[in-house]
């Protein structure tokens, strides 16, 4: 019954927040509703038993990717007036999105009816933990796919380092090795000024 | 519990639910109670340290100080501004403080002693902790006021910075103890370094550096001095908090020091053996788990408030040095240390 009862709150709350992504006037309220359906689609995998999926659903996109994008959606500029003006020009655009999506959930559904992919391949038993099982595929039969996905994530990383990274010549960067070596003689001279002379630095 | 109230002539799934908000309750009531006497400790550690004598009026010893302080938070109104988004605004102060309870449901205080003995304990605290940004950033912006904006955008990029060294050295930490289970991360350690004789990871020359990583990262993932520059009074009044008062700000108190026992806690556990006795005698075990648990952890909380009471604020860019460019390379060259020593002793080279 609990199961039950949890699942129905999380299914329910997911959809509800989706919802309220699009509808929230503000953007920050649409992160934060965001939020909220990343957090209930990870209680969701919890009720499948992918609990590795929904601590990491948490981890990497509650706790790391939302962060940063609230922290750009905070500091965003926006007039409301000129969103809503958009609203009817890019109208045939989100419908023709709209259509797609439609297309590939029907698609999607008579293709689960006809029955699973994995030819009526069982689950492993449930009594190795989430975590061994993924390492052990991930380290066995997709070892090639997950290294590949690693080198990839990396060209990306370096890409937005190289797009992003600018040398400028008028800044003076921080030498952490002189500020610690600093002796109270180089860095204070005690003078004693004569009246109406005023001091050299 | 679950089968004791349904001795009581309860259905398992009542019983199993009664069961659940009792171990709660005796989890976060005697942590409530705990935040208030170490609020006290340790203003009687700075005053200590700057030679002052702290609280001593209400009460013995001032012991009754904190919860004057509470009784006194209770009492005030509650003040919104009136520019402030008001559902946010009542809602950040909730978060702080529920995310801060909510960690504690997987630490265990001794063998079976833990809410939940799940096995994606330490992904349940990381991904648990990392919500704890949220509050911050939600007050910040729903204050609607400029201090505490600069304070929640400064939270964000520190918490994400410490975060990930943090996660290198759990990966440690997980891959020596061979699990994710925080009760078998505990047993792990028992008697693994030293002969048989100490029992931690501390104690393991190779994780050494990588519990002083994680207590220097602990100290910056509550916002701790040296390391509280989201609240730093000089440049941002109170930080997130500027705009909040009476209960609301009870909250944010009462979560920081949840959070910060609970780090406490984390380096006891991980690194120092948790609820065994730090050396591996026999007659040491007869002291119960708890007992050595809270001792650890009231040490660590004494480091806590004696960096706090000796070392001076970080500078942004500092921090920002200290988390990106050594720590964030040191933990990487542990993990790949760490792993490459199993791969030698216990999984044999050729694996």
């Amino acid at each position: 019954m609990i199961a039950i009862f949890a699942f129905y709150l999380f299914a329910t709350l997911t959809i509800a927040s989706s919802v309220m992504v699009i509808f929230a006037r503000n953007p920050v309220h649409s992160v934060l509703w965001l939020i909220l359906a990343f957090f209930n689609a990870a209680g969701l995998m919890l009720l499948l038993g992918a609990e590795f999926i929904a601590m990491l659903l948490v981890i990497v996109y509650v706790g790391a990717v939302a962060v940063l994008f609230l922290f750009i959606v905070m500091m965003l500029d926006i007039d409301f007036a000129a969103l809503r003006s958009g609203f009817t020009k890019n109208l045939p655009f989100g419908l023709i999105v709209a259509l797609v999506l439609l297309a590939e959930i029907v698609v999607a559904v008579s293709a689960w009816k006809a029955g699973p992919v994995t030819g009526g391949a069982q689950p492993a038993a449930t009594t190795q933990p989430n975590i061994e099982a993924v390492g052990e595929l991930l380290y066995t039969r997709f070892l090639f796919p997950f290294e590949i996905a690693g080198l990839i994530l990396l060209v990306a990383m370096i890409g937005a380092i190289v797009l992003t990274h600018r040398s400028r010549g008028d800044v003076r960067g921080q030498k952490v090795s002189r500020q610690v070596d600093r002796r109270p003689d180089e860095a204070i001279k005690n003078l004693n000024p004569a009246v109406g002379e005023g001091m050299k630095l | 519990m679950t089968a004791f109230f349904q001795n009581l002539g309860m259905t398992y799934d009542w019983a199993w639910f009664t069961a659940t908000i009792v171990g709660i309750l005796v989890i976060a009531l005697p942590l409530m109670l705990a935040v208030a006497m170490v609020i006290y400790a340790e203003r009687k550690i700075w005053a200590a340290i700057a030679l002052r004598r702290g609280p001593n009026v209400v009460g013995p010893w001032g012991l009754l100080q904190s919860f004057a302080d509470g009784l006194k938070v209770f009492l005030k109104e509650t003040i919104i501004p009136s520019s402030a988004n008001k559902g946010l605004f009542l809602i950040a102060p909730v978060i702080t403080f529920t995310v801060a309870l909510i960690v504690w449901a997987v630490v265990p205080f001794d063998v079976g002693v833990v809410l939940t003995d799940i096995n994606v304990g330490l992904l349940y605290i990381l991904a648990a902790s990392s919500l704890g940004v949220y509050g911050v950033i939600i007050a910040g912006w729903a204050s609607n006021s400029k201090y505490p904006f600069f304070s929640a955008l400064r939270a964000a990029a520190q918490m994400v910075s410490y975060e990930v060294s943090i996660g290198f050295v759990l990966i440690c930490v997980v891959l020596y103890a061979g699990t994710f289970n925080l009760t078998e991360i505990v047993l792990a350690q028992k008697g693994n370094i030293g002969f048989g004789l100490l029992n931690g990871h501390g104690f393991n020359p190779l994780l050494f550096p990588m519990a002083i990583v994680f207590l220097i990262s602990s100290m910056a993932e509550t916002f701790r001095t040296p390391f509280d520059l989201v609240e730093a009074e000089s440049e941002l009044v109170a930080g997130h908090q500027t705009e909040y008062s009476s209960m609301s700000f009870a909250l944010f108190w009462l979560g920081e020091y949840a959070n910060v026992i609970l780090m406490c806690a984390l380096n006891a556990i991980l690194f120092w053996g948790g609820f065994l006795p730090p050396l591996n005698i026999e007659f040491l075990y007869a002291v119960p788990g708890i007992v050595w648990l809270l001792l650890k952890m009231g040490f660590f909380f004494f480091v806590f408030g004696w960096v706090k009471a000796t070392v001076p604020r970080y500078r942004y860019d500092q921090l920002m040095r200290l988390g990106w460019k050594i720590f964030l390379p040191l933990s990487l060259l542990f993990v790949v240390l760490v792993s490459g020593w199993l791969m030698f002793t216990r999984y044999g080279v050729a694996a």
